[in-house]
């Protein structure tokens, strides 16, 4: 009898329910950011980039380390006779470098290098930072004292130098040579980022453990682990993304600044290997042919800044998504 | 406020300990002596080796070496007593022979003022730099904010975005392929530095970053200023607006930007070095690029110091003038 007289309303009741949870933080975060032109405008390239990376070898019109005899000096395909006296060639989209090199597929593959370095620190720092900010934050105390006096040091000291040293010192080593040196470079800038993760992570977790959600937890018999990693670690998260789309064109610029000054990657001389060049590298071939070739130069300079700025667009929407109280 | 000063600067000790702990045993953990760098240059002769060891004192065991180089050491012939790193001697150069690093650094050629010195250049390239930063970014700043959504706010916004995301290093090259390369403008490598055209671009490139930083802040800052209610009391009292601009909200606006000038010049002249080797600047930020392609252990080590102690200065101003110009914040 009373589920005959309930009945008329309890199907409205649960539709109400699912529209409600259907939308949760994150989808109105998406759902804010993808209103947002730039950012979209950013993820676009971005996409492009990770696309042109992963699928280099199919992608780049000619072998990047191809010696093209007599074809050196080429300037792009569009310019009918450049200071040089040469004309473009359509083969070579870009034009080639000194020693008849395709500058196409010389940047496509330079893009690769480029991605590997945006991703793979920044999940090692991620994974780092996390954890040492987690337990410090939510352990205090002396254990939190010590990280914070150890994080002091990292953050004093200078990252750049500290980079150029290590590259500087480390270079002729097996590990300055594992992977044509990008394993130093992930190492580097792992040590030297985590600082900036395990600070902000400890920061979020000592205003989160004062809330009323931790209390509860506790209350219920939770374990400090599951409170740390299922109540407290979700709340990091959205400063944390955030983070992330600003740290990666630092991390991209990084390996461009050790590249130009000939300390980042080694270039390869092995076609099967996985990472040929890398934007730096380019930018420092190009530096020596600057008047003759300035295309050589340009077209990577133009990729980082491209790549640096789609980034920047990404971080400040996410940032205005993730928190809209703060615009 | 003195105690705090005080704590911070023994805090430095530690830090610059670090700093040339790391350095040293990294330059120690590198294989090879600073005398088989080169493959391609004529080998030292064991004997030579020998006597350039002991004249080095790399014959020493390490941990003195580190002592010697930092505090100093007893010399091993006249037996008198030789300062080290905190007396400001940091050492004979491995590759340029006959200086000290001390003296490539702060020693300006014979007859010539300390301008000239490779650290004189670059204060002087870091405090050009900063004033295009101050003249044209607090400028730009405050009319954006005084525009808000017209075309000079988007511009400058644009500008600042680009200005404060992309390197100054690339930054450089754009400016390079335009100035030099296209239009001829400026020589791509000038070779005269007492001719001031010569600063320009390098000038520029170095002080784009925080001459875009410093329009944003600018702007952020007046836009602040602008809906408080001073303001609106003081064109109620009906002054008139040019003054209500100069005397209630530039001035007021102006003190959070005045903070980062300062850690800004300290982090102009020591991030320069990519600017400077990119032009064949003669500063310190050269030499240091140098030194590392001449793997200069001893110019690098001591570059590295100098470096340290500006960085941590920087940060320490950076605290002081905050507290200073806002009270609210405790030290």
């Amino acid at each position: 009898m009373t589920a005959t007289t309930a009945s008329p309303q309890k199907p409205e009741v649960a539709a109400i329910e699912q529209t409600h949870r259907s939308r949760n933080q994150w989808q109105d975060a998406w759902r804010r950011l993808i209103r947002n032109k730039a950012a979209v405008a950013g993820m676009i390239v971005i996409g492009l980039f990770v696309l042109v990376a992963l699928f280099a070898s199919s992608l780049a019109p000619q072998n990047p380390l191809e010696l093209h005899d007599g074809k050196g000096f080429l300037p792009p395909a569009w310019v009918e006779k450049a200071a040089n006296g040469k004309s473009g060639e359509s083969e070579f989209v870009l034009g080639t470098d000194t020693i008849g090199r395709d500058l196409l597929s010389r940047l496509i593959y330079g893009a690769r290098v480029s991605m590997f370095v945006a991703l793979v620190p920044v999940i090692v720092i991620l994974l780092i930072g996390s954890a040492i900010g987690l337990i410090a934050g939510y352990l205090g105390g002396r254990v939190d004292n010590t990280l914070m006096r150890v994080t002091d040091i990292f953050y004093a000291f200078p990252d750049l130098l500290f980079f150029i040293i290590l590259m500087v010192t480390l270079k002729d080593t097996k590990l300055g040579q594992a992977f044509n040196g990008l394993l130093l470079l992930f190492l580097a800038l792992a040590m030297v980022s985590w600082v900036g993760v395990a600070r902000l992570v400890r920061g979020s977790v000592l205003s989160l453990k004062q809330r009323e959600f931790v209390e509860a937890a506790r209350a219920m018999g939770a374990t400090d682990t599951r409170i740390m990693l299922k109540h407290i670690y979700p709340n990091v998260l959205s400063p944390l993304v955030v983070w992330v789309a600003f740290a990666i064109p630092g991390l991209i610029v990084f390996e461009a600044t050790l590249g130009y000054l000939g300390l980042g990657l080694r270039p390869a001389t092995d076609p099967n290997s996985f990472f040929i060049t890398s934007w730096g590298v380019l930018m420092l071939e190009g530096k020596g042919a600057m008047t003759a070739q300035p295309w050589i130069l340009l077209a990577p300079a133009l990729c980082v800044g491209l790549i640096v700025l789609s980034f920047t667009f990404l971080g400040d929407g996410l940032r205005d998504a993730l928190d809209p109280r703060a615009r | 406020m003195i105690t705090y000063l005080i704590r911070r600067l023994f805090w430095l000790i530690p830090v610059l300990f670090i700093i040339t702990l790391v350095t040293f045993l990294l330059m120690h953990a590198a294989p090879g002596g600073p005398w088989d760098r080169d493959p391609d240059r004529r080998q030292v002769d064991p004997a030579t080796q020998e006597m350039l060891n002991r004249e080095f004192g790399l014959n020493k065991p390490m941990w003195r070496q580190y002592v010697a180089y930092v505090i100093g050491d007893f010399d091993s012939d006249t037996g008198q007593f030789v300062c080290g790193a905190v007396c400001g001697n940091l050492g004979p150069s491995y590759r340029q022979r006959g200086r000290t690093v001390q003296e490539i650094l702060f020693k300006a050629p014979e007859g010539k003022p300390f301008w000239h010195s490779a650290f004189g250049y670059s204060i002087r390239l870091g405090l050009l730099a900063l004033s295009l930063a101050v003249f044209i970014g607090i400028p730009a700043g405050i009319l954006s904010a005084l525009r808000q959504n017209s075309w000079i706010d988007y511009s400058s916004a644009f500008i600042t975005t680009f200005g404060i995301s992309v390197p100054s290093f690339v930054i450089g090259i754009y400016l390079i392929i335009i100035f030099a390369v296209t239009l001829h403008l400026i020589p791509v490598i000038p070779r005269n530095w007492s001719d001031p055209r010569s600063w320009a671009i390098p000038g520029l490139v170095l002080g784009f970053g925080t001459m875009a930083f410093t329009a944003r802040l600018m702007r952020g800052s007046m836009v602040e200023v602008m809906r408080q209610d001073y303001i609106r009391t003081a064109r109620a009292k009906g002054l008139q607006e040019q003054v209500i601009i100069r005397r209630h909200m530039i001035k007021n606006a102006l003190i959070p930007v005045v903070t980062i000038l300062g850690p800004a010049l300290a982090a102009l002249v020591t991030g320069s070095f990519i600017i400077e080797t990119m032009f064949g600047f003669p500063g310190i930020g050269r030499e240091y690029v140098q030194a590392i392609s001449n793997r200069d252990y001893s110019m690098i080590l001591g570059t590295t110091l100098l470096y340290g102690v500006l960085i941590a200065l920087a940060n320490l101003s950076v605290d002081i003038i905050y507290s200073i110009l806002d009270p609210r914040i405790r030290l």
